[in-house]
C-alpha cells in the first residue's frame, strides 16, 4: 500500500505539493503549527494515494518520502 | 519500496529559502545527479553570491565560495589543477548575468570543461526585489516600479541564445521547474551537463526558470502559473546548442 510521510519540521507550508497531487489528497494542516511557526502539509486520505510522487518532486524542502 | 526519498546528495541541513521558492527543486536535482553518476566524493561546487550563496550548506560535497560574478573563473582554476574531479558552478541571475557575464562568456570561449547551472528567477532575490538584466520588460520590481521600461533600462539578457553564439560551449539548454513534467526534463538536462563534463566534452550550461514568490509579490501558486505565463513566452525552453548531437 501507498505510504506517504512527511517530515513536518523541515515544512515551510508553501503548498505547492497540493497543486500537483492528482487525487487531490494533501492539504495544509489547520491543527498542527511546526517549530518554524508554519501549518505543514499533510494526507488527508492515505487510502487514496497511488505513490506517483509528484508531491515529493514538486516540493522544494525535499519533506516527502514515498513508499509503496 | 521506496519510491522518493531525499537524496544523499543533499545535507540534513534545512534550506534557508522563502516557503515556495524552487531553488530547493534544483538543488535537489543537482544532489540527484551527482549521487545517481557516483561522483559526489569527488565534486567541487562553486557558491555564488545572491540567495544561493549558503549552498554550501546544503550540497554533501566539497565547495567553494566565490566572489560575486566570479564563480565561473574559480571553477576554471579548480577544474584545470584537479582534472579528474567534476567541477560546477551554481549561480542566479544576478551574478552569472549581471556582474559575472565577463566571466560566462569567457569560460564558455574557452570552452572550459565544467558544469554551469543557471537559476533565472527575473529578479534580484537576495537584496529585496531590485530589477535584474533578466527582468522582463514591463516587469515591475522595486527600482522599475512602474514596470521596466526597455527604452531607459535596455532589454533583457537571453544568456542561452547569447551563448549560443560561441564556438567554445558545448551544450546550453533552458528548462523549468514549475510543474513536475518540467522537473523531470530539468532533471534529463542536468544529468546531461554533468555527463557531458565526465567524458571530456566542455562547457555546459543550464538554464533553470525558477520562481521568486517573495520578490514577486505572489503566492507560491501563482508564481508557478506567472512563470508559465510571463517567463516561458520570452524565455522559451529547449535546447539551444548540442555540439555533439550536430556531429552524429
Amino acid at each position: 500500500m501507498a505510504k506517504v510521510t512527511f517530515d513536518e519540521e523541515r515544512c515551510k507550508g508553501c503548498g505547492l505539493c497540493e497543486t500537483v497531487c492528482p487525487k487531490q489528497i494533501i492539504a495544509l494542516s489547520k491543527e498542527k503549527i511546526n517549530l518554524k511557526g508554519y501549518h505543514p502539509a499533510v494526507i488527508t486520505d492515505q487510502e487514496k494515494c497511488i505513490a506517483c510522487a509528484f508531491c515529493a518532486t514538486m516540493c522544494p524542502d525535499t519533506v516527502i518520502t514515498v513508499e509503496k | 519500496m521506496v519510491v522518493f526519498e531525499k537524496t544523499k546528495g543533499l545535507t540534513d541541513n534545512q534550506l534557508h529559502y522563502c516557503p515556495g521558492c524552487t531553488h530547493g527543486v534544483i538543488h535537489r536535482l543537482v544532489a540527484e545527479t551527482l549521487e545517481e553518476l557516483g561522483v559526489t566524493g569527488k565534486t567541487i561546487g562553486i557558491a555564488s553570491v545572491g540567495c544561493s550563496v549558503f549552498s554550501y550548506n546544503y550540497f554533501n560535497c566539497d565547495m567553494i565560495q566565490a566572489a560575486h560574478g566570479r564563480a565561473p573563473a574559480v571553477a576554471t582554476g579548480a577544474k584545470r589543477a584537479n582534472p579528474d574531479n567534476v567541477v560546477f558552478t551554481y549561480q542566479g541571475d544576478g551574478d552569472l548575468a549581471a556582474i559575472g557575464t565577463a566571466e560566462t562568456v569567457h569560460s564558455a570561449a574557452r570552452g572550459e570543461n565544467i558544469t554551469v547551472i543557471f537559476v533565472n528567477n527575473a529578479i534580484y532575490g537576495m537584496t529585496g526585489g531590485q530589477m535584474a538584466p533578466t527582468t522582463l520588460p514591463n516587469q515591475v520590481t522595486q527600482t522599475s516600479p512602474y514596470g521596466r521600461d526597455v527604452t531607459v533600462v535596455g532589454y533583457p539578457v537571453k544568456v542561452c541564445e547569447m551563448l549560443s553564439q560561441i564556438d567554445g560551449a558545448t551544450y546550453l539548454e533552458r528548462v523549468a521547474v514549475n510543474n513536475v513534467k518540467n522537473i523531470r526534463k530539468a532533471k534529463q538536462a542536468i544529468k546531461k551537463a554533468f555527463q557531458n563534463q565526465i567524458e571530456g566534452k566542455g562547457f555546459s550550461l543550464v538554464e533553470v526558470l525558477s520562481t521568486c514568490p517573495t520578490n514577486w509579490g505572489l503566492t507560491p501558486k501563482a508564481a508557478l502559473k506567472w512563470l508559465d505565463e510571463n517567463m516561458e513566452t520570452y524565455y522559451p525552453l529547449g535546447v539551444y546548442k548540442d555540439k555533439y548531437k550536430e556531429e552524429k
